[in-house]
């Protein structure tokens, strides 16, 4: 007995290598792994395209309070985009950026987290500041460059950041904010806080090398970080299919040791159950999720775009009306007897007429004055700059003419 | 020079810098050090990574929110500067990172931007590329750009930079050109030990980003006393360490102890040879330069990277413009050729004694 034990102990032993990480099986047949798997990582999603439940599961069901707000937001967030766009057309501001068809991923990501998470944005994701407070006049403000503007005038249209509502400011370079959420999730981890990091990133951005730092240095670090891609189909006129060969971006997720999920995008109901449950194990088990979210950008990519040049105008309008997250979670919003056609209106008229005086005030605003060029380049300015200010403003005094009036001296 | 050094070090390691904020944790600490530096100024001969490697260790002890990490850290470093940190402070807060300079610093720069002090080590300044984006595009622009409301001052970026006899085009660059290019973080090169530990703590409580070259042939090689307490010496102030009447040099790390030589030299030629060490890059102390060149109406700048394009054009363009009825010849520059750092052409390439004297007497005689 002992000696058939033993023996076909020592024949499995022979069949493995010792390795760091575990024991490796050896295999005599030569196999390449494929470069896909047989099939493509299946789309969670809860909300048919009619907004119909598709199973009647024992998930726990978001109150109506929650979902209600959450429809509010989407709406609101649909129309800023639709009036901001205009403003920029209009010339009132110099740049802009929507979130059209994206609402779902945006706002239900959003509600799924805590205040005191932290949020790195790339710059598609403005409906998270929404959900947590940032007013239409704060957006109006940034936009603007006014003296209200957080960021005092100094960046470009829709580069938001609130520190009160833990949403580090956007900035243009992609996929930067994604090793930078993973040395913040660390220092979450560190404190031992009861929150985690959520970072957003678009599928053009996974090609960037800091995709690939990140990710990895989350998994070795056991960083709580949700990297949230939102896989729009676009990276301005690079369709996904020019943009990588994996079936896109969650299977990306198993490389690096980082559990991953797929999710239909344009669900808010499924968005939400999904970040929430990642939020659970990233706080709980003390490591990095991947979730890819699939949507579309119904938008151009900015204002400096015009989309039809590169996509037929069909694959738009069907995104925009057939699979429309907003329409969709307002069917199974009204179905719950929590919404109606009456409020609908109330709502839109009401945020349209906020909005509208939110761009006026903020136009008529005066920009931050001259100061701001100078101040927050260093804590205090060293003598350089303080050099350069004395200098400039001799000059503005010779040609005054030269400068926009608009700018406080 | 150790006593000149002595001299100059003890009396710079009594001050501290008032403008600059120390991360709450360890104000206390250090004021309280202060006032006991009067009754033990005791210190011990070290060389350069052992200095850094007490500045590390005060840094750590003095904030519990401090962090050092890197590729190879934790068993003390390829150069041994983080010896004995893993084992004191646990590998939570010493540790290593993968292979990635863009993963290290966008760590560190979400790190710092939550308040801790992020101090991460680059392993050889030729390999800190990787990361440009991330320092200039995130690091120096995150104050700014977030209107005040995010910081990521807490980042410290340490490497060792510059030729050590055999590092040919990869181990023995001098970059620091670049970075002195981007207005939002420090670049801070010490020449010394005593010098390296007071700017290191200086760097990584000061609440900017900065980066800290150390020069790595000096590592093993300069010896000197370092005091044991913890002291900060300040940032963008010049230090003269020679004083002279017909001509100033300027440099910093480890081609000082060269342009040092050179002036000795001098000096039996009749040439009174007045030195600074710049210590910060930027933002540079261009009085303390300007002063000395009203007083000698000459100027030679010295330092390994290539001569195009070095820092050596900016101080030089700098006090042409403010000194140019005083100055008596043209400002000098004596540097690395422009090309890649050569292997066995290294004794040809760099800023030799020999060529900083010929300079140094063209200049006098002009």
């Amino acid at each position: 007995m002992m000696k058939t034990v033993s023996t076909i102990t020592i024949n499995l032993l022979c069949q493995a290598l010792d390795f760091p990480g575990g024991k490796v099986a050896y295999i005599s047949e030569m196999r390449f792994i494929s470069e896909s798997n047989d099939k493509r990582i299946p789309c969670y999603r809860l909300l048919d395209d009619n907004g119909e439940l598709i199973e009647d599961s024992d998930i726990d069901q978001i109150s109506k309070e929650v979902a209600v707000k959450m429809y509010s937001e989407m709406v609101t967030l649909q129309m800023m985009d639709t009036i901001f766009y205009e403003a920029q057309r209009q010339g009132r501001i110099s740049f802009y950026v929507t979130s059209v068809g994206e609402e779902a991923t945006n706002i239900a990501s959003a509600a799924a987290l805590a205040a005191d998470d932290v949020v790195l944005p790339q710059y598609r994701e403005p409906g998270v500041l929404l959900w947590r407070g940032f007013t239409l006049e704060e957006f109006a403000n940034q936009c603007f460059g006014n003296k209200a503007d957080y960021g005092k005038g100094r960046q470009m249209p829709i580069h938001y950041g609130s520190k009160k509502l833990n949403y580090f400011t956007v900035s243009s370079p992609i996929a930067t904010q994604l090793p930078q959420a993973v040395g913040a999730a660390y220092s979450l981890k560190m404190d031992k806080k009861d929150a985690c990091v959520v970072t957003y990133i678009g599928d053009g951005g996974t090609s960037e090398g800091d995709f690939h730092a990140a990710l990895n240095f989350a998994a070795v670090m056991e960083a709580p970080v949700i990297f949230i891609c939102r896989n729009n189909g676009w990276a301005i006129s690079t369709h996904i299919t020019e943009q990588f060969r994996s079936d896109g971006i969650a299977v990306k997720g198993q490389a690096y040791g980082i559990q991953s999920i797929r999710v239909d995008g344009n669900d808010a109901l499924a968005v939400y159950r999904t970040i929430r449950a990642a939020r659970e194990i990233a706080i709980s088990e003390q490591r990095p999720i991947l979730v890819e979210a699939l949507t579309y950008r119904v938008g151009h990519h900015s204002t400096s775009d015009d989309s039809t040049k590169y996509r037929p105008a069909d694959e738009i309008e069907y995104w925009k009306m057939a699979r429309n997250p907003v329409n969709r979670f307002r069917k199974w919003v009204e179905r719950n007897g929590w919404w109606s056609e009456k409020e609908e209106s109330e709502l839109r008229s009401s945020i349209r007429k906020q909005l509208l005086q939110a761009i006026q005030v903020a136009e008529k605003t005066e920009k931050p004055a001259l100061g701001n060029l100078f101040s927050d380049v260093y804590d205090l300015p060293p003598s350089n700059l303080r050099e350069q200010e004395k200098q400039l403003r001799e000059t503005i005094n010779r040609h005054p003419q030269d400068y926009p009036s608009d700018v406080p001296m | 020079m150790a006593s000149c050094l002595r001299r100059y070090g003890r009396r710079l390691s009594v001050s501290i810098c008032e403008k600059r904020e120390l991360s709450t944790a360890c104000e206390g600490k250090v004021i309280q050090q202060q006032q006991q530096q009067q009754q033990q100024q005791t210190a011990k001969l070290l060389n350069l990574c052992s200095a850094i490697n007490q500045a590390l260790h005060l840094a750590l002890e003095t904030d519990p929110r401090s962090y050092v990490f890197g590729e190879d850290v934790s068993f003390g470093g390829v150069f041994r500067c983080t010896t004995g940190l893993t084992e004191r402070f646990g590998k939570n807060r010493v540790f290593n990172t993968p292979l990635c300079e863009q993963g290290i610093v966008g760590f560190g720069i979400g790190l710092a931007a939550m308040g801790n002090r992020a101090i991460a080590e680059i392993q050889f300044a030729d390999y800190i590329y990787p990361a440009f984006d991330q320092i200039v595009n995130e690091a120096a622009k995150f104050r700014y750009r977030s209107g005040n409301q995010y910081d990521c001052g807490g980042l410290t970026i340490r490497a060792p930079y510059g030729a050590v006899g055999h590092g040919g085009h990869y181990h023995s660059q001098s970059p620091e050109a670049f970075f002195c290019h981007v207005p939002g973080i420090k670049v801070v090169i010490p020449r010394s030990p005593q010098q390296a530990k007071g700017l290191l703590l200086s760097c990584i409580r000061d609440p900017n980003p900065v980066v800290f070259f150390e020069p790595k042939w000096l590592y093993r090689l300069a010896v000197e006393e370092v005091p044991e307490h913890d002291y900060m010496l300040p940032l963008s102030e010049a230090e003269v360490i020679r004083e002279g009447s017909d001509i100033t040099l300027v440099g910093w790390g480890a081609q000082l102890s060269i342009m040092e030589q050179a002036c000795t030299d001098a000096e039996k030629d009749g040439i009174s040879c007045e030195l600074i060490d710049l210590k910060t890059l930027i933002p540079w102390d261009k009085e303390t330069v300007e002063t000395s060149v009203r007083k000698t109406g000459r100027l030679l700048i010295s330092h390994e990277a290539p001569v195009t394009g070095g820092f050596g054009a900016e101080i030089s363009a700098s006090i042409v413009e403010r000194c140019f009825l005083r100055l008596e010849a043209p400002v000098a520059r004596v540097c690395g050729l422009d090309t890649p750092f050569p292997l066995v052409f290294e004794p040809f390439y760099m800023p030799t004694k020999n060529k900083i004297l010929d300079a140094i007497k063209s200049t006098v005689n002009y």
